[in-house]
């Protein structure tokens, strides 16, 4: 069965007017909460991006517009630019290891024995289940430059002396660090996702693939990837969209060791210069470029989405 | 050959699946070996990877060392709003979820598109007006507040999952019970409801990790020590115990992870249809 079959096809029904007028009433109560604690403020934030609003505004002095000032004090700042091709890059890296590790965790669980399975998803479910804050602070015991038990485990290989290595004080291995908790916890999605996609395939098409003698890398490339295609670029789409945003993980990494100005991502900095310098119209003109910037990724994945639902 | 060939790459094939396992669990496992270890034998350079020496004292130095930032208020503020967010969360989402399911009206796309928008808006871009927004209501700092934030932050992604439950089952059942003599709301009640229970459970479960774990709103909206939720009281306990005691921050860390995985375990099966379901039909 094809995933398009799953979803029911909806044909427009003659329908009294009452009952047109009871669909929106059912809406009401999401979109009040919607509207006031999503609308206004963004609202408000393109608003306040536009306002000299610091301090002393802060302490109850009247914010002051200030035309595209904010804008262009950050896109002319060398540190804004700094983060932005960090979080690009980073996000960019995540993705990638995200996506190679998730598809092959995917194929190996239909490949291996019922009980090996199991164990993998029992894996998966662990590491996703584990909330963000503390799987960092987890991660960052066990790269602990002194006790940590990835040292110990590093230096055991012959040859090798990881003992009182500091993984979070280089802002490389910072990011690796980084981009290894990121990845572990998103692979368990991105695995089961695809898993569930491979077990709709049917077992004929693989084994005729098979039978005409397909290596494992051309059944992959002629026939599993195209078949999948549409959750492939799902998951890949809302990996971009979580790698581009990521606050948690950098921000309590940075408490367990990281240097601040060298590792910020763009969420961490919009929380420094709004909440932690105080300059929210600053803070505000940042986040609307990231709104922006978001809003083009996602228009790709709200398209897709609407095209899925129509078939 | 090929057989042999095929079970030679079945073992290799289990082999790598063992490692995923062991890779998946390692950190929860570090972290419980480390909280039930006594602190003094955590501070090595050699760790002792397997469990001796077993104790509690860890757990007791977190929740009754007076001197620390205090576990309890956090505890009962997460139980607070993660119920409260869950309560008003499905209420909400199943309205809009038949509504978006069931009903063909003008603007029902118009509200897909919306939702999924504001689905896609970072946190981390709202933290700058939402502050001063909630501030002006003076809601921060407390649970009506956060919870607000909270259940605005996973309606979309709970409306939508709980429409692709509602839209899996055939309205040809309701149909069928109408003719039998029920009225369409009964039909609903008597048919559909019961079929959507596991869905209910699913998405009520998905709201209630995502409000147990939220850590970036939490930390803007409600810092002050009395009102913190336990990811933001554990974040501070670590900033204050980093030098000395690793194996209460791991006793605190199990304290926060515990009940996600149990509920994570308990409907396991529920929770993945349940998400793939509903991130496969988008």
């Amino acid at each position: 069965m094809s995933l398009k079959q799953i979803v029911p096809s909806r044909k427009a029904k003659p329908q009294s007017k009452s009952r047109k007028n009871l669909g929106w009433l059912l809406l009401v109560p999401a979109s009040a909460v919607l509207a006031l604690v999503i609308g206004w403020p963004l609202i408000n934030l393109i608003i306040l991006s536009f306002q000299e609003f610091g301090r002393a505004q802060v302490f109850g002095a009247d914010p002051e517009f200030i035309g595209f000032e904010n804008y262009s004090n950050i896109l002319t700042d060398d540190g804004f630019w700094q983060v932005l091709n960090r979080s690009l890059v980073f996000a960019a890296v995540v993705v990638v290891s995200t996506m190679v590790v998730g598809t092959l965790v995917a194929l190996l669980m239909n490949f291996v024995p019922k009980r090996i399975k199991v164990l993998v998803q029992i894996g998966l479910l662990v590491a996703w289940a584990m909330p963000q804050l503390t799987a960092v602070i987890v991660w960052g015991w066990m790269f602990n430059t002194e006790y940590g038990v990835f040292n110990y485990l590093l230096s055991q290989i012959p040859g090798v002396d990881f003992y009182g290595h500091s993984w979070l004080s280089n802002p490389i291995s910072f990011f690796g660090v980084a981009a290894l908790i990121i990845t572990w916890q998103s692979v368990p999605f991105v695995a089961l996702t695809i898993y569930a996609g491979l077990t709709q395939i049917p077992k004929e098409m693989i084994e005729a693939a098979w039978l005409d003698g397909a290596s494992g890398w051309q059944r992959f490339k002629d026939l599993t990837f195209p078949l999948l295609r549409p959750i492939f670029t799902i998951v890949i789409i809302l990996q971009i969209i979580w790698d581009l945003r990521v606050f948690t993980q950098i921000y309590a990494l940075q408490g367990l060791g990281g240097l601040r100005e060298e590792t910020n991502t763009l969420g961490v900095y919009i929380y420094l210069t709004s909440l932690g310098s105080g300059e929210f119209g600053l803070g505000g003109a940042i986040a609307v470029v990231m709104v922006v910037l978001m809003s083009a990724v996602s228009a790709f994945y709200i398209k897709r989405t609407l095209e899925d639902m129509d078939n | 050959m090929i057989s042999k060939n095929r079970n030679l790459k079945i073992f290799a094939g289990s082999v790598a699946g063992i490692i995923v396992f062991l890779v998946s669990i390692f950190p929860v496992y570090w972290m419980l070996n480390t909280a039930f270890t006594p602190n003094g034998l955590t501070r090595r350079s050699e760790p002792l990877l397997f469990p001796s020496n077993f104790t509690w004292e860890n757990f007791q130095t977190v929740l009754f060392d007076s001197d620390q930032t205090p576990f309890w208020p956090a505890l009962i503020n997460s139980l607070a709003i993660t119920m409260l967010t869950v309560l008003f969360a499905l209420a909400f989402a199943f309205l809009s979820s038949v509504a978006l399911a069931r009903f063909a009206f003008f603007g029902r796309k118009s509200f897909i598109v919306v939702l999924l928008f504001i689905q896609m808006i970072p946190g981390e871009a709202m933290i700058v007006s939402l502050y001063r927004q909630l501030d002006t209501w003076q809601l921060l700092n407390s649970i009506g507040g956060l919870t607000l934030v909270y259940v605005a932050t996973v309606l979309p992604f709970t409306i939508w999952m709980l429409r692709g439950f509602v839209l899996g089952v055939p309205e040809e059942l309701e149909h069928a019970a109408m003719i039998d003599g029920c009225t369409r709301l009964q039909a609903f009640r008597k048919i559909t409801f019961p079929l959507l229970a596991p869905g209910l459970v699913a998405t009520g479960v998905f709201g209630f990790i995502q409000a147990w774990n939220e850590f970036l709103l939490a930390l803007v909206v409600n810092s002050r020590p009395e009102a913190m939720t336990l990811p933001v009281w554990l974040r501070t306990y670590q900033q204050v115990n980093n030098e000395t005691d690793w194996a209460a921050i791991m006793a605190g860390s199990t304290l926060m992870t515990l009940p996600v995985l149990i509920f994570f375990v308990i409907v396991q099966s529920k929770m993945t249809s349940g998400l793939v379901a509903g991130a496969v039909k988008g």
